[in-house]
């Protein structure tokens, strides 16, 4: 019997489309919505140079010895109560072998206001650490040397006030502001995009942020001056396309204005990072982060002309998508914190954010800390997924899928640019809409049963075993405003006056604002009161509803 | 009345009380009850107890929806009931949503808060909900 | 609130009573049409906008509240969006432009549905603005999106409209709806810190040059010109101008007779469309209950024969309707 040679992928066509697929009416679209083979081929791989680890568009990742060389950071996301507690917080975790600190503010610190603002009321030390001056900055850092660990800071509208903080408080340590090193969020187009933790106007709002920038290339080199998020946006409920978009065009956005404030761009690009989700579906995430790595590179060494390797490089930091937790059978967390890390883990992640199983329901009790903590040390130490090099590199199907994200965050750079740029289009209410037309259609997706999410819309329980949570103590929040009322008691008030003045009168100019707000800091100047003269001169925002 | 303009929606205020700008699970219930037909009244972002209760008597609107996600609902939900007593307007419902634990949705509801829902639950839930409350479109 | 509960309540200032009775008026419930008639010199001033969406109108309206009451007035807002024409709901959005007078007892803000009103917005609004003016209002702003036929219903109820235009929205001034240059007594180009603001000044300067001039009471001096103001709402410049030229308008409608000619147009309008709608009801309550009307009317198959049957009772007088509960 004579056998044709038949190209075997034309066998398998015929035989799966003579089989009958699964009629469960799930959606086989990845969770953002693209569309996706039951197979994919060497047909489906792109054609172009072999990409490596290490060198340009760094795809493959940006240090050509991945993992071998050094593991990713695992920093985890944490603040709570006071300054006091969370410094018993961090002591603890650093103990149990964390490698960098993260700092979680509280509402009140987030928009800039002391504790005893009246808009402050019962929101002191709920979502993170309350912070009012300098004098509570001393506590949380109190016996933890600054020169000798790295520090994350999730803060944007007055992330240069923190800042300021943070080096006044290494000063008290003896450290030089040169030699500290941590991120600083500082992301404002963000929050104006998704998260509307905003006071400022856009513009005023950048002014600051490149005021940071300028200001930490000469005397804080070490500092990652700004960590360009994408986060927020997932959880706002955009796409990964979206996500990757938004935040790349973000991320020029900055650069642009760092160029038009006459900056030259291999002196601050290399301090740029990045903050990306890592949210359930495996592979579309991993092609976001492998993707993103190579549109930032090419844009950077294609439109802006970096020449410094490290300029074009792309780092970043990833956290388990919040929003992919439930409150329900909330164990179920472990799991899904687990695969999203190791989706974080292969995209080859900077450092990585593991959430804790009840934080859908408060901030993490200490032992739900410890297991998202742990989950991360597993992956790295027993699963041995850290020992190769992109290990999901050349596959058909993320090849084609990396591809896919690039082409269409290529297209919404380009609507963002007929848009004329990012500002207008927040004005616009472009980036709002969108992502709020991608939550409601995933909304509708889980309310028709077309996506499944165990414990929630299938698979669900009738008797949920209560957990135990975190409370935060009612007595602290009269403690905090005694504190800060203390502190402005005790302060040297002329100094304290005089650089509020300087100030207020240097935001009215063009001045760099950083070495103003310092000496209000050192000054012990509360946050709120540091805000409040810049809005003066700056005013506020409203946004325009865009449901 | 006249059938085509008599019916009048229902008119439902909703509000972010509290610092935090988390906006996503607000807007989707907006457009959902939208899509319902309801006719809903969004004050955006970091409202006080008391703009939501003024914004609320203006409008004229006979509920009153609530988001908050920064944990500070023990404090907000109860201030926005005990500002509708105040202003002597008890007849609109409040109901809210958010991360809220367990016990927390028992004591809120003892101080006045009709319903609370939390992530998770369906659209189609709140809707229900509602009908349930005014069978009969607005009053 | 009972009726009488409501009238005590609205008369003796209680925001809710006014809340509760623009209510009434927006499902055409006639039961508070006593609480319109104003005591002498309490009807509020209406300044209508209009404009197409992203053109900055709730900020300019956010803007003009604030130099009124600088100016020790109060104000109320009516603002206006569309409703879905298929489930009836709507979100309505403008609130959140105008917070910062939140708490502020002289601002009224009250977010409207234009939901299908026969006759369209304007009866409700004409009642609600009485009521806002017995209720002791000085200003009312009427704010609608200029989609449909919305921006018609604002000129048709407003003493002076205002049409928002922005340099940044499409092709300039190619993309003013026709008819909008007939209803604008005063063009705002907003935003005017974007580039190309000269550019629509021009043109629309260009564009009014070739209109005819308004048609104007025999004898006044002469045709109202509409100005252009250019404003940026967001930083509260050139809301003074805007407000002058309003002022000069309001004076322009009174020297020229208009003011009075408008009044007793608008009145007659209105009850014309206050009848047809009575006559309406009526119709609909003869066709809901006469068996026989209705058998006559299938087998004509036209509807012209019952309409007059209808009509010719009518004349004799039946007894209004009963109100709905």
């Amino acid at each position: 019997m004579k056998i044709r040679a038949r190209d075997p992928k034309e066998v398998w066509q015929e035989e799966f489309d003579s089989k009958p697929s699964r009629d469960d009416g799930i959606e086989t679209s990845t969770i953002s919505g693209i569309p996706l083979k039951p197979l994919y081929t060497s047909a489906d791989l792109p054609k172009r140079e072999e990409e490596m680890p290490g060198v340009y568009p760094y795809t493959r990742g940006i240090h050509t010895s991945g993992y071998r060389g050094r593991l990713w950071t695992m920093r985890q996301f944490s603040g709570f109560a006071t300054a006091e507690e969370t410094n018993r917080r961090y002591k603890y975790l650093l103990a149990n072998g964390q490698t960098g600190l993260s700092v979680a503010f509280d509402m009140p610190t987030l928009m800039g206001q002391d504790s005893d603002a009246p808009t402050s009321r019962g929101e002191i030390g709920h979502c993170g650490v309350a912070i009012d001056s300098l004098a509570d900055m001393e506590t949380l850092f109190d016996g933890i040397p600054l020169g000798e660990i790295t520090t994350s800071m999730t803060i944007n509208s007055p992330a240069a006030i923190l800042l300021c903080m943070y080096i006044a408080v290494a000063e008290k340590q003896g450290v030089p502001a040169s030699a500290l090193g941590g991120t600083l969020q500082n992301d404002i187009l963000k929050e104006f995009i998704a998260q509307k933790e905003f006071i400022f106007p856009p513009e005023p709002s950048m002014r600051l942020v490149v005021d940071s920038i300028e200001y930490c290339a000469k005397e804080v080199p070490k500092w990652n001056t700004i960590s360009i998020s994408g986060y927020h946006i997932r959880e706002a409920g955009s796409t990964a396309a979206q996500e990757l978009a938004f935040t790349l065009a973000d991320g020029m956005a900055y650069v642009d204005a760092c160029l038009e404030r006459g900056m030259r761009i291999d002196d601050f690009a290399s301090r740029l990072s990045f903050f990306f989700d890592a949210h359930i579906d495996f592979f579309e995430e991993v092609a976001k982060f492998r993707a993103a790595r190579r549109i930032w590179a090419r844009w950077m060494r294609e439109r802006y002309g970096a020449q410094d390797e490290r300029s074009i490089k792309l780092r970043f930091h990833t956290q388990t998508a919040g929003v992919s937790l439930t409150a329900q059978q909330p164990e179920l967390n472990v799991a899904r914190t687990a695969i999203e890390a190791l989706a974080a883990v292969l995209g080859g992640t900077q450092s990585l954010h593991t959430n804790a199983m009840d934080e859908v329901l408060a901030l993490p009790t200490d032992k739900a800390a410890r297991i998202a903590l742990r989950t991360q040390q597993l992956l790295a130490y027993e699963t041995g997924v850290a020992n190769t090099i992109d290990p999901l590199g050349g596959s058909y199907f993320v090849e084609a899928l990396t591809d896919e994200m690039e082409r269409q965050a290529e297209v919404y750079f380009k609507r963002i640019e007929e848009l004329g740029g990012v500002i207008p289009a927040i004005e616009a209410s472009f980036f709002q809409k969108e992502i709020a037309d991608a939550a409601f259609r995933y909304q509708q997706e889980l309310e028709q049963k077309r996506r499944l999410v165990v414990g929630v819309n299938e698979f669900t329980v009738d008797d949920e075993e209560p957990m135990d949570i975190l409370r935060i103590d009612p007595k602290l929040e009269g403690e905090q405003v005694a504190r800060v009322q203390a502190v402005r008691r005790k302060r040297d008030q002329a100094r304290c006056s005089k650089a509020l003045a300087a100030l207020g009168k240097a935001a009215a100019g063009s001045d760099n604002l950083m070495p103003y707000i310092l000496e209000a800091v050192r000054a012990y100047a509360t946050e709120g009161e540091i805000m409040n003269t810049l809005i003066e001169v700056f005013g506020v925002y409203t946004e325009k509803a865009v449901i | 009345m006249p059938v085509d303009t008599a019916v009048r929606p229902v008119r439902i205020l909703v509000a972010k009380v509290g610092l935090d700008g988390h906006d996503r699970g607000v807007k989707v219930v907006a457009r959902a009850l939208r899509d319902a037909g309801y006719e809903v009244i969004y004050t955006g972002l970091r409202q006080t107890p008391e703009m939501v209760v003024d914004a609320a008597l203006q409008e004229d609107a006979q509920v009153i929806g609530l988001s908050i996600h920064s944990g500070a609902h023990m404090t907000l939900f109860p201030a926005v009931v005990q500002e509708l007593k105040r202003r002597k307007a008890t007849d609109i419902i409040v109901f809210g949503g958010g991360i809220i634990p367990e016990d927390d949705i028992a004591a809120l509801k003892k101080r006045g808060v009709a319903e609370l829902f939390t992530p998770g639950t369906p659209l189609q839930d709140i809707v229900d909900w509602l009908r349930k409350r005014f069978p009969r479109g607005g009053s | 609130m009972s009726d009488i509960e409501l009238a005590r309540r609205f008369r003796a200032g209680d925001i809710r009573a006014l809340a509760r009775a623009i209510s009434l008026v927006e499902r055409r419930d006639p039961s508070v049409r006593e609480l319109e008639e104003a005591p002498k010199g309490s009807t509020a001033e209406v300044v209508g906008f209009t404009g197409a969406p992203g053109t900055g109108k709730s900020t300019l309206v956010d803007a003009l509240v604030s130099l009124l009451r600088k100016q020790k007035k109060s104000v109320a807002v009516i603002a206006t969006d569309p409703n879905s024409p298929f489930t009836g709901g709507a979100i309505l959005g403008d609130r959140i432009r105008m917070q910062r007078h939140a708490l502020d007892p002289k601002v009224f803000i009250r977010s409207m549905g234009a939901r299908g009103h026969l006759g369209g917005l304007s009866l409700a609004t004409r009642e609600a603005i009485r009521l806002l003016g017995a209720f002791g209002f000085d200003q009312v702003i009427l704010e609608t999106v200029g989609v449909g036929q919305s921006e018609l219903e604002v000129a048709a109820v407003a003493g002076t409209t205002v049409v928002v235009l922005t340099p940044n929205l499409g092709d300039g001034v190619q993309m003013i709806k026709a008819g909008i240059l007939e209803i604008a007594d005063i063009f705002v180009v907003n935003k005017a810190d974007l580039e190309g603001h000269q550019r629509v000044v021009m043109e629309l300067r260009g564009m009014l040059s070739l209109s005819a001039p308004r048609a104007h009471a025999a004898g006044s001096p002469k045709a109202w010109k509409p100005p252009i103001i250019p404003t940026v709402a967001a930083r509260q410049e050139g809301i003074e101008e805007l407000w002058a030229a309003v002022e000069a308008h309001r004076r322009y409608l009174e020297a020229s007779g208009q003011a009075r000619e408008l009044a007793e147009k608008r009145l007659k309008d209105e009850t014309a469309e206050v009848v047809a709608e009575l006559a309406r009801e009526q119709a609909r309550q003869a066709l809901g209950e006469d068996a026989g009307l209705t058998a006559r009317l299938m087998e004509d198959g036209t509807p012209y024969r019952a309409a007059e049957e209808i009509v010719t009772r009518l004349g004799r007088g039946l007894k209004p309707p009963a109100r709905e509960h």
